[in-house]
């Protein structure tokens, strides 16, 4: 079974034109992977369908505009992935 | 795009709609000279307004989705002046901020096009066009739809 960064690897691969050997964790989907806005909702909905989730990108994106997070606590894979790790956990608590 | 809608179903995030195409319009003239058809970005634009209406209802007239990316559009005949078409969109997946429905287009039980479309969906950028779109859905509902 593939681990939560595999399959999301696969994802932006599949929604976008990045060699699947340049996902890697410490990569932030935006400034290092130069994925836009617009290809990250490909890619939200995706991991939505995927993982059986709703990923929060609304809440993430205001807190993001009204600077009290940093872009990469949500968008570095490593990171991202624990997120989504944590909604699945709460999902099936 | 759309003239009436006929069914309704917020919760379910489904709508069939009815699109009445003019005999007249300037898109004829150039679309195509002497053989008038309905261009298919205007099918397009019909199924995304159909979907727009269903996610605009599903989400209280709160925030407008916006069409975003037509992820696949298939056109499948033609579409001549005075066609009545039946236009049914159907959510697929309802995001946080965005949210994507299938859509298609038929005429006389053939189906004409369908779509996977995908919306953002955010606050209304200002008062007057939410009141301008509350006003657009109550004349093309019917009683029955609202």
């Amino acid at each position: 079974m593939a681990t939560t960064f595999e399959a999301v690897a696969e994802i932006i691969a599949d929604t976008s034109d990045i060699p699947l050997e340049e996902i890697t964790p410490e990569k932030n989907a935006f400034t290092d992977l130069g994925i836009d806005s617009l290809d990250f909702l490909d890619i939200a909905f995706a991991i939505d369908k995927h993982f059986g989730i709703k990923i929060p990108l609304e809440q993430w994106t205001e807190e993001l505009n009204e600077n009290s997070a940093e872009i990469d606590e949500y968008f570095v894979l490593s990171k991202l992935c624990a997120r989504i790790d944590e909604i699945i956990a709460a999902k099936d608590a | 795009m759309i003239d009436t809608v006929e069914e309704l179903d917020p919760d379910g995030g489904k709508i069939i709609a009815r699109a009445d195409v003019p005999m007249e319009s300037p898109v004829f003239e150039g679309h195509f000279p002497g053989s008038p058809l309905v261009p298919g970005v205007l099918l397009i634009e019909t199924m995304a307004q159909a979907s727009g209406f269903m996610l605009l209802s599903r989400l209280k007239f709160e925030k407008m989705p916006f069409l975003a990316n037509v992820t696949s559009a298939k056109m499948r005949t033609f579409v001549e002046p005075g066609a009545v078409l039946r236009v049914e969109a159907q959510l697929e997946h309802d995001g946080s901020g965005f949210a994507a429905t299938r859509a298609q287009i038929s005429c006389n039980g053939k189906k004409i096009c369908d779509s996977k479309l995908m919306f953002r969906t955010m606050p209304f950028p200002n008062d007057r066009l939410k009141e301008n779109m509350l006003h657009r859905f109550s004349q093309i509902s019917r009683p029955s739809a609202e």
